[in-house]
């Protein structure tokens, strides 16, 4: 028999560990609490002493005390059903049934792009070229076409989020590789059986991106909308307030916007995780 | 000499032809590459047959055209005296990489194919099915689990298992356990004799391991490159039952070196 010198520790002997010395610079060992603390607290503190040592003259910019009372004041103006919870409502709405309309047009073109030869040749090259314009520009078209009331704003709410959805689902029905196609073939699997049963399945984190680009977008649309239409929304609220010079205000109105927009977000990212749970578990162990 | 019968390995009775080619050609259109030059061959029931050559000598293009996924250019091919002219009920298909659908667990992964074929109701009746499968397999108490926490050998072994649940005629296996390590790749390969004896089956394994046609075949066929064709086809006249201490046999080795040798030829050519 061959003796093998092995280094097996006897049960007295105390190993030694090795030690990993593993430098980190400073910068990316502050704990996350403190780091946002400290960016948020630069940024108002910046804030404060442009405004009080008067930098900028107050109606351009307003102080954070000031700012902060108009926020409170405007909370206080809508959970007492004041006079700007409804143009908040029907902001609301125009956002809903814009993202609603975009869901459903982008989707359905998406397929229609992604699965067909036709879509792909003779529809994609067209969205194409209506993406590329700027989409705001339609406002006036979609204002004389459909009027002042909220129909306007959620058509352009709606032409503009529709394209990233339908890019996302188009390059969503493309992402299955070869081996899941060949496998749906061998099974005898008709168009539509691989369609709904693989392709739509597998390219749902993608239709997700798009959806989320969308729901940034649909958000834009509607103010603009208003901006540009009129009608009695949220964004008809902001307008009025800049024309006052009443630079808190419009702050603080843009916050409670920004608010929709994330919860917006939330909600498709909250969908997405149900919906894609098995996505999930490849990003976290990727993270791992 | 293109012609070729695959013979019965030793002391088994003569199957019957599943599978007849004659004279398949296969050029690309794209490249105007033939990927294959008049193939002839027969599979005969219950028996192995493993297909080697190196890359690119068309193994997979015979196996997508016995498969009726792609046409071929010219030729004949017969499965169970009807023409191929698409994908079948009476093929299984394996490939190199599992292809579980993450959003389905192991057992519905496994009756997806049923699900297809004959609907809902029909897989959700396959579910013991799949379910003996997986005991088979040795996958127990895996069925509800989602692939993301299959390892890459569990992950096959359910693949394996989605192939029979269909009960097909004849497994064909396009580099199947390739991805696995060595010893678990060896174990599958036990596993996927038994299965075969099991249910009678014709398989059709291409591989790139002479090792692994040796122990598993009756016939191996080896293929030249460019254009793709029939070199040789070699019997293995190992027992069967075939256990992984053959591999230490002087027979098996004569085979392995045999075939190795034909290989090495087809380098130069
Ligand atoms: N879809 C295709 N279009 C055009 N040419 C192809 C196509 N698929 C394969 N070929 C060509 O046909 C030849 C044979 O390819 P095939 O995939 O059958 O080889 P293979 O023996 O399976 O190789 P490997 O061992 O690497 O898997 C190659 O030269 C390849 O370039
Ligand atoms: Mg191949």
């Amino acid at each position: 028999m061959t003796e093998y010198q092995t280094n097996q520790p006897s049960d007295a002997e105390t190993v030694q560990d090795t030690v990993w010395v593993q430098e980190v610079a400073f910068i990316d060992s502050v704990p996350r609490w403190i780091a946002m603390t400290f960016v948020f607290v630069t940024f108002i503190g910046t804030w404060q002493f442009v405004t009080s040592f008067g930098f900028v003259s107050p109606i351009i910019l307003p102080t954070p005390m000031e700012t902060l009372k108009d926020v409170l004041f405007v909370g206080q103006n809508l959970l007492t059903a004041g006079y700007m919870l409804e143009p908040l409502w029907i902001t609301m709405k125009e956002v809903f049934y814009g993202f609603a309309l975009a869901i459903l047009i982008g989707f359905s073109f998406g397929v229609l792009v992604g699965e067909t030869a036709f879509g792909e040749k003779a529809v994609m090259p067209y969205l194409v070229a209506i993406d590329t314009m700027p989409k705001v520009a339609f406002a006036p078209l979609f204002v004389a076409w459909l009027g002042f009331g909220i129909e306007s704003k959620v058509a352009l709410a709606a032409f503009i989020a529709t394209f990233p959805i339908v890019v996302g689902t188009a390059a969503g029905l493309h992402a299955a590789d070869e081996n899941a196609r060949m496998l749906f073939k061998t099974m005898g699997a008709s168009r539509m059986q691989t369609l709904i049963k693989m392709k739509l399945p597998t390219g749902l984190p993608q239709i997700f991106t798009g959806i989320k680009i969308g729901a940034v977008g649909v958000m834009a649309g509607a103010i603009t909308g208003e901006f540009l239409g009129g009608g009695k929304g949220f964004g008809e609220l902001i307008r009025v307030a800049a024309s006052q010079l009443n630079t808190p205000r419009v702050f603080s109105l843009i916050l409670y916007l920004s608010l929709i927009g994330l919860a917006l977000y939330v909600i498709v990212q909250w969908t997405q995780r149900k919906v894609v749970f098995w996505q999930q578990e490849t990003v976290g162990s990727h993270n791992a | 000499m293109n012609t070729a019968v695959a013979h019965d390995y030793s002391g088994a009775p003569l199957g019957a032809p599943v599978y007849e080619l004659t004279k398949v050609s296969k050029t690309y259109a794209r490249n105007r590459v033939i990927a294959l030059e008049d193939v002839s061959l027969t599979l005969r029931k219950g028996s192995f047959t493993s297909i080697i050559g190196s890359s690119g000598c068309g193994k997979s293009t015979l196996l997508k055209i016995m498969a009726g996924l792609i046409p071929p250019t010219r030729g004949r091919v017969i499965l169970q005296h009807q023409p191929v002219t698409g994908p079948r009920r009476d093929i299984g298909m394996m490939f190199q990489q599992a292809t579980l659908f993450p959003w389905k667990t192991a057992v519905e992964n496994i009756v997806l194919p049923i699900e297809i074929r004959d609907g809902k109701a029909a897989a959700r009746k396959a579910m013991d099915k799949a379910h003996e499968l997986l005991d088979i397999v040795g996958l127990k108490g895996f069925e509800n689990v989602y692939p993301n926490e299959l390892s890459g050998g569990m992950a096959q072994r359910a693949s394996i298992c989605r192939m029979l649940i269909t009960e097909p005629a004849v497994l064909l296996l396009d580099e199947p356990f390739s991805a696995l390590d060595e010893l678990s790749r060896d174990m599958m390969n036990m596993e996927l004799q038994r299965i075969c004896r099991e249910q009678d089956a014709t398989a059709f394994l291409v591989t790139h391991s002479i090792q692994e046609a040796v122990i598993l075949s009756d016939d191996i066929i080896v293929m030249k490159p460019r254009p793709g064709r029939i070199a040789e086809i070699v019997t293995v006249d190992l027992p069967r039952p075939r256990t992984l201490d053959m591999m230490t046999t002087p027979k098996f080795g004569e085979i392995v070196d045999h075939i190795r040798g034909m290989l090495d030829k087809g380098e130069d050519m």
